[in-house]
């Protein structure tokens, strides 16, 4: 038999007199055996650095918000993919040192949601547990302080995290019914008390309702994400094909039973969940029908081309390598370099990942062609195409990078092949540790070494992070 | 035979500079790409002429779009040099009546037109795109709509002031051609002017203003095909509100209510010294009430009338003067002026600041004391905060502007300043003292700005180590709404340092003038000698109310009164006293002590709540401040009936001022009429509808202002001697300021 170890390379390379980078595909008994040849660096481990390891992830089914979960509070769904992780993984409860856990729409009540929902997983009452919130890349934010501590000596099992839970939304009276309604709780007399009363107009009643729009310029985000497809000259066809994709490839995932990191739920009051719900394959035609849904008559982002409200959660264990093969774990996957990025919130808002790809390869040494399994954070199928092609203009790079070329855009074959946020959905602080977990996964089945993981967020920012295949 | 038609094509395409077109598939897309700017000149109405009829005999077209390949302007007018090289009414005529043709083809087009409009779409260009079916904006900032037009004494002569009643309703096609206002796009969407909307898009394959353009013309070719293949109805359902109008309208006793009202309104604001909004106003009246017909000749005759006026030439004066004093005719400074620091938080102080900072230039505000730096910052904050409720910027630009300014009381961080503009009390110890301490603080480069209304540059920099880096700025108050600046150069100053003053003023957005060392320098010079005659006016027993609207009559936009108050009783003192000094008897005329006796009063104008007038906070209505009329009561003179007409007390005011003007420009301060001209309007407020002292002088004969002037003289003396330039003009009716 043959192995992927790295002295058959060497050998396979010599004997084949191919030195360079493409996927060479052998059929061997009936078996496919890829065999990835010459990468720019055989391992992106570094002397005295400690290696740090994702042991396993899991999340909740990602369902659309107002489907089963709607009566749950974030820290509910937060609890399940924590205890869900326990369970998979087996860990002593006290064997964690620390929990960080991303949120971006908070529940006033359980602001420190990580905490909460420690606490309620069963988690020693002694792990200090605190909440990040970094918009859709707040898992990210949670999986990288891990990381950090990690990395800086202070813990060795850090569990990570994030929740997001879009069927309830913190709705706020106005700001003037507010201030009436805290100088009330001041006012000593009946009179002082009955003239504030009286001082409430019917206009104050109004509610103020959260949307998902950036606060310094107003605009929403799928309004900035059609502005952006037209910037690049995405089609409407182009984003309705990606995303019938991207709808594609996760129905399959997840019916040949793909999506592993998925733990079944029962959802208090109701029936079992082990399913995302969002998956739903339509045709061109019926993607055809729909109106654009931000900016009208012309615009090109519709709902079928976006991605939807979810509910969710997901948790990871990371740990020093040295810690987890103490502890007799067969960990998954290094966690290696990674970049956080920043642009203008307005016209630049999703790009995210064109500018921390080629950040985060040039860190590692690495070039694109390195990389044998890409996932990047689908938030709508325009915001896809407009940074596939960006990555693909030398014209760009120069003009807004500062580089000298383009880093190239990611092969499709390799790009989101089990789906991505457009179809299994994305609740917002969830979706970062869901993409790491996803690399970790698809490098075990299909025999890749190095993954790239890339998303964009709220407030013109991005993150970047390479993942090495842990050797099977 | 083939060849030579395509080699025919070619030569046509070739010859065409201004107007070019490329048909996608049924869709004419016709771009318009003068050299220079777009404008409806001779040139591009012929080539537009010829490629509309090209696209209307090619049967394969089914609709049009218009595009500009301009990114900052669609169309932005009517080519003024057309309508100044006309000298009679009847040729103007003839250039409306050619332009209303044109226009009435593109509104009866078999093939609909889509108007793709992104930067500026004004007079004509705008005239041109409501005679399309269809118009699709862009929500860029440069984007605007209007009809400016009688801001510079004109109409809408292409067919706008029949267009626009029927389009937009008459009150609202009023508000627009009467105003002459620049509508952005969001406003004209409301107004239903414009049917759709761009986003303006940001960094993509190409840069973002081509972009821009393409996903305009994207945009507009689908609704082009749209509203070819019906699907896009050219008619929008009316709402209720607009149904009850047009019913309301269709009275002719209101109709003529609502001509009554504007007609009175109009005469209120300009006491019918603008002729062009009573134009306007017959025009529409004839559109409407004897149809289009009489509507398009009474337009296209009147547009000839006014072209013909003086009030007119003045304005389109003003307008050239501007575009000139917009430019930097000192060159490049070596270093531009990336961190600025002002000296003294109060109204000007502050008011520079605000200017500064939303443009961008880091700006330090210092002041001496907690409590003024405080109201200062408060001001720049409220200044911008203003702008947010207007919605011309937003919140978090209010930020972001506000995070260029950094408040102190200490010279921490002057080393690094590329300027200092002080403006701190207007005393020359205080001024050297802060001189004498900045020049021990900042880098050798560093200019030295002072803000003063009238202490000669020279006397503040007689203290300086560098002279050549000192120079004068005169802002007017208030600094974000006023658009002039007025820059002192004194002998030692260098090039490069005015350079850089006049490039920070501009970068402020103000309209500048650079003029020499004197006292008053300018602006102050010709207010002083009015005032003056103002104070004695009033001494003369004449009312505070009748001196304003005497003044107002002639075309100020502010009373002498009123402005004395705006100004400050105790600055208009103190001014008067430093230039009576300098000057002599020539400045004399009112009585000083009356000035100093409100200041003792405590009335010192609107800032202390009383001057003439008396002020309440939340009360437009003003009483004359009977305290003031009794302080009066002690000065009064008796005036001279030979000279104390309406008209006298008028031209005794102005000349005085005009001529002080001439005798800058004789004496050199000014470098030219035209800068006279603009600092007068802009900083002065002298009668927009005059076009400044310098063409009020060649529009109504220099020797008929010295005959009136000779009048006076008689009586006041030397105050009223013409200066030898003024009388070198009286004497040779040829010699004119303004070719």
């Amino acid at each position: 038999m043959l192995t992927t170890n790295q002295s058959s390379y060497d050998l396979f390379c010599f004997i084949l007199q191919r030195s360079k980078k493409e996927k060479c595909t052998f059929h061997f008994h009936n078996t496919t055996v890829n065999i990835f040849v010459a990468k720019s660096k055989k391992t992106l481990a570094k002397p005295g650095v400690k290696n740090i390891v994702l042991v396993d992830g899991v999340r909740t089914p990602f369902l659309q918000s107002g489907t089963i979960y709607a009566d749950l509070m974030p820290h509910d769904l937060a609890r399940a993919a924590l205890q869900g992780l326990l369970n998979r993984t087996g860990l002593p409860k006290d064997a964690v040192d620390y929990i960080v856990y991303g949120t971006v729409i908070q529940e006033v009540k359980t602001s420190n949601v990580a905490r909460e929902a420690a606490l309620g997983a069963g988690f020693s009452d002694k792990t200090p547990a605190h909440t990040v919130t970094m918009a859709c890349i707040s898992s990210n934010q949670a999986m990288t302080t891990a990381v950090g501590l990690i990395a800086a000596g202070q813990c060795d099992a850090v569990v990570a995290g994030g929740v997001e839970f879009m069927s309830d939304v913190p709705i706020r009276h106005s700001r003037r019914m507010r201030k009436t309604m805290l100088s009330l709780n001041k006012a000593k007399t009946l009179g002082a008390r009955l003239s504030l009363l009286g001082s409430i107009r019917l206009a104050h009643l109004a509610p103020e309702l959260p949307a998902v729009a950036e606060f310094s310029t107003a605009e929403t985000m799928g309004h900035s994400a059609d502005r952006l497809a037209a910037a690049f000259g995405v089609s409407r066809l182009e984003q309705d094909e990606f995303a019938l994709r991207s709808h594609t490839l996760a129905k399959k995932a997840q019916d040949s039973g793909l999506l592993s990191d998925v733990i079944s739920f029962k959802v208090p009051g109701k029936d079992i969940v082990s399913k995302d719900n969002g998956i739903r394959p339509s045709t061109m035609e019926q993607m055809a029908k729909l109106k654009p849904a931000f900016i009208k008559p012309h615009g090109t982002v519709t709902a079928a081309n976006s991605s939807f409200l979810t509910d969710g959660a997901s948790a990871v264990l990371i740990m020093s390598e040295e810690k987890a093969l103490a502890m007799g774990y067969k960990p998954k996957a290094y966690l290696r370099d990674f970049v956080y990025v920043s642009q203008d919130p307005k016209d630049q808002l999703l790009l995210g990942p064109t500018y921390a790809t080629p950040k985060v390869l040039e860190k590692s040494g690495l070039t694109l062609n390195d990389i044998d399994v890409f996932e990047f954070h689908e938030a709508f199928a325009g915001q896809i195409m407009a940074n596939l092609k960006a990555m693909e203009s030398d014209w760009f790079a120069q003009t807004y990078m500062g580089r000298k070329t383009k880093v190239g855009a990611p092969p499709m074959e390799k790009f989101n092949s089990w789906g991505g946020s457009l179809s299994l959905g994305h609740p917002f602080a969830a979706t970062g540790c869901r993409l790491v977990t996803t690399v970790a996964h698809r490098l075990q089945k299909e025999g890749g070494q190095y993954g790239l993981v890339a998303a964009c967020a709220a407030g013109g920012q991005g993150h970047a992070m390479v993942i090495e295949a842990y050797p099977q | 035979l083939v060849l030579i038609s395509i080699l025919g094509l070619h030569c046509e395409y070739f010859t065409r500079t201004h107007v070019n077109y490329e048909i996608k598939g049924d869709v004419a897309v016709i771009r318009m790409n003068d050299p220079s700017v777009n404008t409806l000149s001779v040139q591009m109405q012929r080539e537009m002429t010829e490629v509309m009829d090209e696209v209307w005999g090619n049967s394969a077209v089914q609709s049009v779009v218009l595009i500009s390949s301009k990114p900052g302007s669609f169309i932005a007018g009517a080519d003024l040099n057309m309508i100044q090289a006309c000298t009679t009414a009847e040729e103007v005529t003839l250039l409306s009546q050619e332009g209303q043709k044109m226009f009435e083809k593109i509104e009866k087009s078999p093939k609909p037109i889509v108007a793709a409009i992104n930067g500026s779409c004004l007079g004509g260009g705008f005239e041109f795109a409501i005679a399309c079916q269809y118009r699709i904006a862009t929500k860029s900032k440069k984007t605007v709509l209007g009809c400016p037009e009688v801001m510079l004494g004109l109409l809408p002569g292409a067919g706008g002031t029949q267009r626009l009643p029927k389009m937009l309703g008459l009150p609202s096609a009023f508000d627009v051609v009467l105003t002459g206002r620049s509508i952005r796009p969001d406003k004209a969407k409301k107004m239903g002017l414009v049917h759709q909307l761009v986003d303006t898009l940001g960094p993509g394959l190409k840069s973002p203003e081509e972009r821009t353009i393409e996903y305009l013309e994207e945009v507009a070719v689908e609704a082009a095909r749209g509203l070819a293949k019906k699907q896009i109805p050219l008619t929008k359902e009316k709402g209720l509100m607009q149904k009850i109008q047009d019913y309301v309208m269709s009275y002719p006793f209101v109709r003529q209510q609502i001509y009554n009202t504007v007609q009175k309104k109009v005469m209120k604001q300009t006491k019918g010294l603008y002729p062009a909004p009573l134009k306007i106003i017959e025009c529409v009246k004839a559109g409407l009430e004897q149809g289009p017909t009489a509507g398009y000749l009474a337009e296209s005759q009147n547009f000839g009338k006014l072209a013909m006026t003086p009030e007119s030439k003045a304005l389109i004066g003003l307008y050239h003067g501007q575009v000139t004093c917009k430019k930097n005719r000192f060159g490049t400074p070596e270093k531009e002026v990336k961190a600025l620091a002002v000296l003294g938080a109060g109204l000007m102080g502050a008011g520079i600041a605000q200017v500064s900072v939303d443009k961008g230039i880091h700006t330090i505000l210092k002041d001496t004391t907690l409590e003024g730096l405080s109201r200062g910052e408060q001001q720049v904050y409220k200044g911008l905060n203003d702008k947010t409720k207007k919605k011309s910027i937003t919140t978090f630009e209010r930020d972001s502007f506000l995070s260029n300014l950094t408040g102190q009381l200490d010279y921490n961080g002057f080393n690094k300043a590329d300027m200092v503009i002080e403006a701190v009390f207007e005393d020359l110890s205080i001024k050297h003292k802060v001189l004498k301490e900045v020049e021990a603080v900042i880098p050798p480069h560093c200019i030295f700005a002072t803000n003063t209304s009238a202490l000669p540059i020279k006397d503040i920099a007689a203290v300086s180590k560098r002279p050549e880096k000192v120079i004068g700025m005169h802002y007017f108050s208030p600094v974000d709404k006023m658009q002039l600046l007025e820059i002192i150069t004194t002998d030692k100053t260098s090039k490069d340092t005015t350079a850089s003053a006049v490039a920070v003023g501009l970068k402020q957005g103000k309209v500048i003038i650079v003029v020499g060392d004197g006292p008053g320098f300018y602006t102050t010079r010709c207010l002083a000698p009015m005032l003056a005659e103002a104070v004695r006016v009033l001494q003369e027993g004449v009312d505070p109310k009748k001196l304003d609207s005497l003044t107002t009559g002639f075309g100020f936009p502010v009373g002498a009164a009123t402005l004395a108050d705006e100004v400050g009783i105790d600055v208009a003192a103190h001014v008067a006293e430093d230039l009576g000094k300098a000057f002599g008897s020539r400045f004399g005329g009112g009585n000083i002590e009356f000035l100093k006796s409100m200041v003792d009063k405590g009335f010192k104008g609107r800032k202390s709540g009383k001057g003439c007038y008396i002020y309440q906070p939340g009360l437009k209505r003003r009483d004359v401040n009977t305290e003031a009329l009794e302080i009066l009561e002690s000065y009064k003179l008796t005036p001279n009936a030979a000279i104390s007409s309406d008209s006298d007390i008028q031209y005794r005011l102005v000349s005085r001022f005009v001529n002080e003007a001439v005798l800058c420009l004789q004496e050199g301060i000014l470098a030219n009429p035209v800068e006279g001209d603009i600092g007068a309007v802009f900083g002065l407020g002298f009668p927009p509808c005059l076009g400044g002292p310098f063409r009020f002088v060649d529009s109504f004969g220099a020797d008929k202002l010295v005959e009136k002037m000779r009048k006076f003289e008689e009586v006041f003396g030397n105050q009223f001697t013409p200066c030898q330039l003024l009388l070198d003009h009286a004497k040779d009716p040829s010699k004119k300021f303004h070719k």
